[in-house]
């Protein structure tokens, strides 16, 4: 197991090293990067001014390992618009999006599984073909288009729930799920698959023939086993969830990471953009990182294999 | 859904033995989702291919007379058969719009799918293929690339590039070459260690040609079905990129472009969403059916 850890952890590590050089990469693509602080009209002096201030004017590796060493110990640079370090703000607003990301997830994994594990005991039935067309249907709504007509259905027509905004519970309702809808059909399809393969296998059989209660075979016996690879898609997909909720908070005006990218991204924010990617980059890392270990944890096989 | 009737295969007694093609064009045929998706995409491809025969108007004609003419369906004293979808809010008539945007969605579909193919597809069979040390620098490559979130980079990068046509098409295929690369991966480990890939090599054929006329026959259906299915996802991410006024830019015409122009008008104005939106919807719909068929008459296997 600590063999595994190791080895594990050494690639988190180096993903994340990659990961910092390509966002600090950003940097030079649009060619000098005082020119595009300093504007149009800035003369060679002041070019000078802005490279020394920002540092622009050491080697690139220098400049690198100085914003790597500052990133590592916190310090994610200083917004260009709003003149505060960027960490502050995003500190202000990552629990918004967590807990966005949090209810989308809660929201998929209570469609997606009890339906998976349904389409799994009939297979072929009415209710497995529902459960795929939901799933079909899901992979191809685009989730802007599915939050804006929610939004006319419910917060115009309806006036269910507030238009946008990020001031209650009920403000969260229909991002979540937007945002979660997405990822319904792999979870569901997965369930389906694992829950098919396990209801196949002996012990299923004998706890059947000792005369378990449906109930408990279905969801204390044969999802037990059947949820593991579950849990590292789960993982992964609440990963991209964060990286896709920009979409979602810009339509819904929620005050999460993804709206201040947006908005960072209309003003030409670039630390503010990098700290974002690198933020939600990390977050996913550690994440997946998190279901391996505890993958690894409950099956033997993979720590070994 | 339809997807599943292949399981059950008509025990065929007296039937003449057909070619595996044979068998697998029949599977194709009496496969319902792959044809209706096939359908649905043929038609959106001649609508697009014939756009300046079909549209009404000129998508790019502005008259101000007539702005946000409901479609035909409305009762609406301003509704007319001049403009069967109504017109947007700078008097575009919107069904030519929606014409002439189904070339955007297929032309940058298409392309972003083909560089995403082309570097998943190499990474993917140089992993498989020699495994070792190629395969952990390239699973590293693809955990690296799976760790940025896709929409993110995409708005960053364009947004300092500039956006216009190419650089949406590179920046989407430059992005979405993961799940090429971890299928192909995977297709090529499990062919690798057949007879014919080790008969081949004691034939003396060289690793280009092996990987070429051994390996890729073998594992191009895995490959064509994530072309569907990545043209699909590209065709969702310039729309959504488009939605936040970062990728089409106005006034070609593009899907997405014309959901984001709605969006202020959409409470009074819902149709002005829907329309653009049910297309889009119905054009990924298609692709995925299709794509998913193509899988469960190809490569069954991969389903889950």
């Amino acid at each position: 197991m600590l063999a595994f850890l190791l080895k594990r952890l050494s690639m988190a590590v180096l993903v994340a090293l990659t990961v910092s050089s390509l966002t600090f990469s950003l940097n030079f693509l649009s060619g000098d990067p005082a020119i595009a602080l300093g504007g149009e009209s800035a003369t060679e002096a002041d070019l000078q001014t802005i490279r020394e201030t920002y540092g622009y004017d050491k080697p690139i590796p220098v400049q690198y390992i100085n914003w790597l060493t500052r990133a590592v110990q916190g310090d994610l640079g200083q917004s260009h618009y709003l003149n505060q370090p960027v960490s502050e703000e995003i500190f202000q607003r990552l629990p918004t999006t967590m807990a966005l990301g949090l209810c989308a997830l809660v929201f998929a994994l209570a469609l997606s599984i009890p339906l998976g594990v349904l389409a799994a005991i009939r297979p072929n039935s009415l209710l497995d073909r529902f459960a795929l067309t939901i799933a079909v249907v899901g992979q191809a709504m685009p989730s802007f288009w599915f939050g804006l007509t929610m939004m006319l259905w419910f917060a115009i027509n309806w006036r269910i729930l507030p238009v946008s905004g990020s001031d209650s519970w009920k403000h969260f309702v229909m991002p979540s799920i937007a945002l979660g809808y997405y990822i319904t059909p792999g979870v569901m399809r997965l369930t389906r698959a694992g829950m098919l393969e396990v209801l196949r296998s002996d012990y299923i059989r004998t706890a059947r023939a000792k005369g378990v209660s449906k109930f408990s075979l279905l969801f204390k016996h044969a999802l037990r086993n059947a949820i593991i690879p579950v849990v590292s898609l789960a993982a992964v997909q609440f990963g991209f969830m964060l990286g896709g909720s920009i979409v979602i908070e810009t339509i819904f005006a929620i005050n999460g990471l993804g709206f201040l990218a947006w908005e960072s991204i209309q003003r030409a924010d670039l630390p503010m953009m990098q700290a974002i990617v690198l933020v939600l980059s990390f977050f996913y890392i550690a994440l997946t990182f998190f279901a391996d270990v505890l993958n690894a944890w409950l099956d033997p096989r993979i720590r070994i294999g | 859904m339809s997807t599943l009737e292949n399981n059950s295969l008509e025990p065929m007694a007296d039937a003449p033995v057909l070619s595996p093609g044979k068998v697998m064009l029949s599977h194709a045929k009496s496969h319902r989702g792959l044809m209706l998706g096939g359908l649905v995409i043929l038609t959106i491809m001649l609508v697009a291919i014939f756009a300046p025969l079909l549209a009404p108007h000129d998508p790019y004609a502005q008259v101000l007379s007539r702005k946000l003419v409901p479609p035909v369906w409305f009762d609406s004293s301003k509704a007319t058969w001049d403009h069967i979808l109504g017109t947007d809010h700078l008097g575009r008539d919107y069904l030519s719009r929606l014409i002439y945007g189904a070339r955007i969605s297929l032309l940058i579909g298409f392309s972003a799918m083909l560089i995403s193919g082309v570097i998943g597809t190499v990474l993917g069979i140089c992993a498989g293929y020699f495994g070792g040390r190629v395969d952990m620098v390239i699973s590293f490559l693809i955990t690296t690339r799976l760790s940025m979130p896709v929409v993110l980079v995409a708005l960053a990068v364009i947004s300092i590039v500039g956006s216009s046509l190419t650089v949406v098409i590179w920046v989407i295929g430059l992005l979405i070459w993961d799940r090429f690369a971890v299928v192909v991966r995977s297709a090529t480990q499990q062919v690798r260690g057949l007879d014919f890939v080790a008969s081949a090599r004691a034939l003396g054929s060289s690793t280009p040609r092996i990987l070429f006329s051994e390996v890729m026959p073998n594992i191009s259906n895995h490959v064509i079905v994530i072309a569907t299915l990545e043209m699909a996802h590209a065709i969702l991410l310039e729309a959504a990129l488009s939605f936040l006024g970062l990728g089409v830019q106005p006034p070609t015409p593009s899907w997405g472009l014309m959901i984001s122009d709605a969006k202020g008008l959409m409470f009074f104005d819902g149709w002005l969403i829907a329309v653009p939106g049910t297309a889009l919807f119905l054009l990924v719909l298609a692709i995925n059916l299709v794509g998913d068929g193509l899988r469960d008459v190809t490569a069954p296997e991969d389903r889950n």
